[in-house]
Formats: C-alpha cells, structure tokens, sequence
C-alpha cells in the first residue's frame, strides 16, 4: 500500500498532472483517428501533415500571430485540401516529395525568422514544435487540449460505424444512403484537428508515430473492426502514460520518444504474436453492414 | 528581419567579380563551396537513377536514419561524417534484405512505414537530449548548414563520392537496362537483383553525402527535384544526366551564395532554387503543350485559307 502510495506521489506536480489530462485525452483520439487512417490507407496524408504542422506553426510565430492558429488552420486546411483532391486522384511521389521538401525548408527559413527577428523568450519553439513539450503545457492549455481531443473522440465514436461502412465498401455505402463524400471530408477535417493535438504532445515529426503504431498494432491483433477501434484507442493511451511515466522517471529522456519509444516496443511485440487465421475480410464486412 | 539587417554582415554589391574574391577570402566559405560541388554531382547523379527507377521512397526512409545516426556519432564524440555514412549504408543494406519497396501496398505496411519513420527522428532527438552541447541544437541537422566544414571533412567527401561515382559509372549501362525493363533486362541476362542491391547501398551513401549539404529532412533538394525536373525536359539519359547535375550544382552554388550573405538556413535557399527550377520547367511544360494544342488548327486554318 505505501509502495503504491509513494509511486502514485509523483502526482501531486502540476505538470504531470498537465501532461496527463492532455495526454490521456490526445492519445484516445490519436489511436481513435489512427484506426480509421491505417484501414482507409491514408496514413500518408498524416505525413503530409506533420510537415505542414511545422511549417505553419513555426509561419505563425514568424509572422506574429499564435502558434496554435497557424498550426489549427495549416492542418486542417490541408486536411481539406487532400480531400478535395480525392483518394484517387493523387500525384506521383516524386512531385509530393518535392513539395513537401520545400514546405519543410520554408518551416527553416521561419525558425530562424523567428528567433533572428523576435528577441522573444521562446527561443526553443522551434524545437518543441518538431519533437513535443508535453511537461510544458500550462493549465489552460491542458484543459483546452483536452478539451479538443475529447470532442474528437466522440465524433469519431458518432461517426464510426457509417465511416466504417463507407471505408470497407464505398459502392455499396453510398447505394444505401451513406453520405461518403461529407463522411471523407469530415473525417479528413477531424484528422487535421488530430494532427495538431498531437503536435502538442509529441511534435511534428512524431506525430505519424502516434497516429499509425497503436493502430497498427490493434490491426494485428483482431480482425474484428470494433474491437481493433477500441484496442487502438486503449494501446495508444497506455503507450502514453507509459512513455510519461518512463520519462518522468528518467528526466534526461525526452516525453516525445519515451512515448515513441513506447509505441513502436508494443507496435514490435505485435509481429512475434501469430496472426489470426484468414476470413478477415469477410468479418470485416459482416460487422459494417451489420448484417 | 530588421536584426538580421542591422548586423554588420557581408553586403551585396552587384560586382559579381569582387563579391566572390571576398567570400572566398574566407576558407570556410572555400570549404563550403568544395563539399557542397561534390555533393551536388554525386546526389544529382545518383537522384537521376531513383527517379528512373521510382525508389523515391527509399531515398526518403534512407534520410530519416540519417538524422539519429549524426545525433548519435556526435554523442558518442564522433565526428557526424562517420555516423552519416555508417547508419545510412547499414540501412541501405537491410532495406535491400528485406526487399522492403516501401510506399503503398496494404494497410499493414502502411502502418510500419509510419512508426519506423517516427521511431527514428525520436531516436535522433534522445540521442540529442542526451548531448546537450550540440552547436546550434538539432537545427544545423535537420535542415543543413555550411559552417564548419573542415578541409578532412571535405576529403572525406570527395573519396566516397568519387568511388560513387566510379561504382556508378560501372554499372551505368547494365543499370539503366535494369531501371527501364527490368523483365526484358533479366531475360537477357542482366544480374537484375545484384544490381538493385548495390544501387540501394550506393544510394546510402549518397544520401549520407547530401545530408550534410541540406540537412537530413531536405536530402530530396539535391537528390529528387534536380532530377526530376532534368526528366521532365528530355528522355534522354545523358543529357538528362548531365542537366540533372548542372541543375544541383546552380542550385547548391546560389543557395550557398544567398546564405553567405543572408543568415537563414542553407537547406532553405537550396530547396527553394531547386523547387522554383522545377516548377518553371514544369509549368513551361504545361504551357508548350497547351500552345501546341491551341495553335496547331489555326496554322491548320491559315494554310487552307
């Protein structure tokens, strides 16, 4: 009981209570999220965007206004954007790569904007917009995090079952009623809310790390989508009070890759567990359509 | 803006002559300027083949290791020249064990690509909490600077890019067989695989080299854009080759050039000049065959008139 009581007391500290309220809501909604974009095969869109949540965090800051406007609006603007784009209709690699490079190089050229230009005390928002800063975030910005996340978690849960339907069979979705089209949209726009979240909790460049290994961990556990869709979430928040916990107890472990760490070790584990044998597609199915 | 004005740097004058005996002057720039030649030619010719053979992918996985692998040979009191060419060639190789394309395919590749390429950075960033004392933090890694190079660095550079290079010009021909039909090549013979694999070894190492130039996430500046924009201009190979490099090398000299006299970051200005390239030879492109289009039932019309 005192062994438990003196390894609960770490608690009391203001940022670690901070860190989990916005963690624990951040990582449900990541794992939630992350689902839906592993099944859809649009992780890649999550990769887009942690580029994007760099450069349009940092073009913020460099230009004077909040961070979380520029990292809000970049995201979801370009959430959208893709979505305008369509599944289908998408440019060869070679042309992406070259895009984001130079937006990448852009999110540079404000940094140093920034911190040249703007004798501010914020001299590390560069880095702490790229890895994380969850032991960073105040009280208000806690709560409004998870705030935020709470409100994806349960949109996602609202819209799980018609999205559901719409991402294993978009004919037959539609045939029946399904708005595909808004589901897609909505959903993109949910994701690029997402991406900014979890730009808070552990930086652009980790964030596809949070988004794809919980899921893809509960992917491989379960064929069944629901239980995968709850697995997801579940993995996901105990990856992030274990990689809080890891780095609270070794301080010179940076949060973002305790946390990181903490996924990809679980995401690993995954592959030495046997795959459940063959029918996946068809449980797949028999779950959406509910028939 | 106005700090970075006000401070008493070097100033542009428009006499291109005197400009470049001064910035010159300084060895470092002199420095910057050889390892940035070197490896302008090496990535440029090396991007043109993972353009023609679409491994943009394994450029792009090959960049993100060599982020932990500087951070980590500068933990471990290393030079980061080491730790770039170690990690990224030990890579190279277990991508080509694996036989890993990487990119689309199913939900469940999708989802290791994603952690692998987060796991690492994260990596890096441990390896960089840890130091502490790293000039300039992760930036200077990240997205490339040109201060500091030293002459053993740039002689580092020169041998492993000329035995890239040599190694490239070896199996050119067999490689570019392999690259355009490789069903046809290994029907007549051509060691299709053994070929892939030391192209993806070769590759890390060229990888290494211009991650030092444009930082680790702006490899694709020196190794894709000029390569892809020569492909877009001309389908033949060594005129494409040759355009992909002088393309690098414009890009590589004024991005050092507007450095020198602008304090933002090297992989910035590259980036930038090699983008802006693309998109003119890309929308010229989009233009011409447009004009083509509209024009040619005029003409048509003119000549029956």
């Amino acid at each position: 009981m005192t062994g438990l009581l003196s390894a609960l007391a770490p608690l009391d500290q203001p940022f670690l209570q901070h860190a989990l309220l916005a963690g624990t809501a951040i990582a449900a909604a990541s794992g939630l999220v992350g689902h839906f974009l592993v099944l859809r095969a649009q992780i890649f869109t999550a990769d887009a965007l942690s580029h994007v949540a760099f450069t349009g965090a940092m073009g913020a800051l460099a230009l004077g206004y909040d961070l979380h406007m520029g990292l809000f609006g970049c995201t979801v603007g370009i959430a959208l954007l893709f979505g305008a784009l369509g599944r289908k209709a998408r440019p060869d690699d070679v042309v992406i790569g070259s895009v984001f490079s130079w937006i990448l190089g852009l999110g540079a050229f404000f940094i140093t904007l920034y911190t040249t230009s703007r004798s501010t005390t914020n001299g590390h928002a560069g880095i702490s917009v790229l890895f994380g800063s969850i032991f960073g975030l105040s009280a208000g910005r806690a709560s409004a995090a998870a705030l935020v996340a709470t409100a994806i978690c349960l949109l996602m849960l609202l819209i799980a079952r018609p999205l559901l339907f719409a991402t294993l069979d978009e004919a037959v979705a539609a045939a029946r009623g399904v708005p595909v089209r808004t589901l897609g949209f909505g959903f993109l726009a949910v994701t690029g809310v997402c991406a900014a979240e979890a730009t808070q909790a552990v930086g652009s460049l980790l964030l596809l790390g949070l988004l794809a290994a919980p899921a893809g961990a509960a992917a491989r556990l379960t064929d069944r989508p629901y239980r995968a869709l709850a697995l997801s979430a579940l993995l996901a928040v105990l990856e992030m009070w274990a990689g809080l916990a890891a780095s609270y107890a070794v301080p010179t472990m940076p949060p973002g890759f305790a946390i990181m760490a903490a996924a990809t070790a679980v995401y690993a584990a995954t592959f030495l567990v046997r795959r459940p044998a063959g029918r996946g597609r068809l449980r797949l199915r028999t779950a959406a359509t509910g028939t | 803006m106005l700090l970075a004005e006000t401070a008493a740097g070097p100033a542009w004058s428009w006499n291109l002559i005197t400009d470049v005996q001064e910035m010159w002057s300084f060895p470092f720039m002199v420095n910057a300027f050889r390892a940035g030649t070197i490896v302008a030619v090496v990535s440029a010719a090396m991007g043109y083949f993972v353009v023609l053979r679409r491994q943009t992918f394994a450029a792009h996985t090959l960049s993100t290791v060599a982020f932990p692998g500087a951070a980590g040979a500068v933990l471990l009191g290393i030079s980061a020249v080491y730790g770039y060419f170690t990690v990224c060639v030990a890579a190279a190789v277990v991508i080509a064990a694996v036989g890993w394309r990487g990119g689309g395919g199913g939900a469940d590749e999708a989802a290791l690509t994603g952690t692998v390429q987060a796991f690492l950075p994260a990596c890096g960033f441990l390896f960089i909490a840890l130091y502490k004392g790293l000039l300039g933090g992760p930036q200077s890694l990240l997205f490339g600077t040109f201060l500091g190079i030293t002459t053993s660095q740039v002689t580092v550079l020169l041998g492993v890019g000329a035995a890239v290079l040599a190694a490239l010009a070896l199996i050119g021909r067999p490689l570019l067989f392999a690259s355009v039909d490789p069903q046809v090549a290994a029907g007549r013979g051509v060691p299709v695989r053994a070929l892939s694999v030391t192209f993806l070894v070769l590759l890390g190492a060229a990888t290494a080299e211009a991650s030092q130039i444009t930082g680790t996430l702006l490899v694709f500046a020196l190794m894709v854009i000029p390569a892809a924009t020569a492909q877009t201009t001309t389908g033949r190979p060594g005129t494409g080759l040759a355009l992909a490099v002088f393309l690098a090398l414009a890009a590589t000299w004024l991005g050092l050039t507007t450095a020198y006299y602008w304090p933002y970051p090297l992989g910035f200005f590259v980036t930038s000049y090699a983008f802006a390239g693309y998109l003119l030879v890309r929308s010229g492109r989009t233009l011409h065959t447009w004009l083509s289009r509209t024009r040619a039932p005029l003409l048509y019309k003119e000549a029956t008139a």
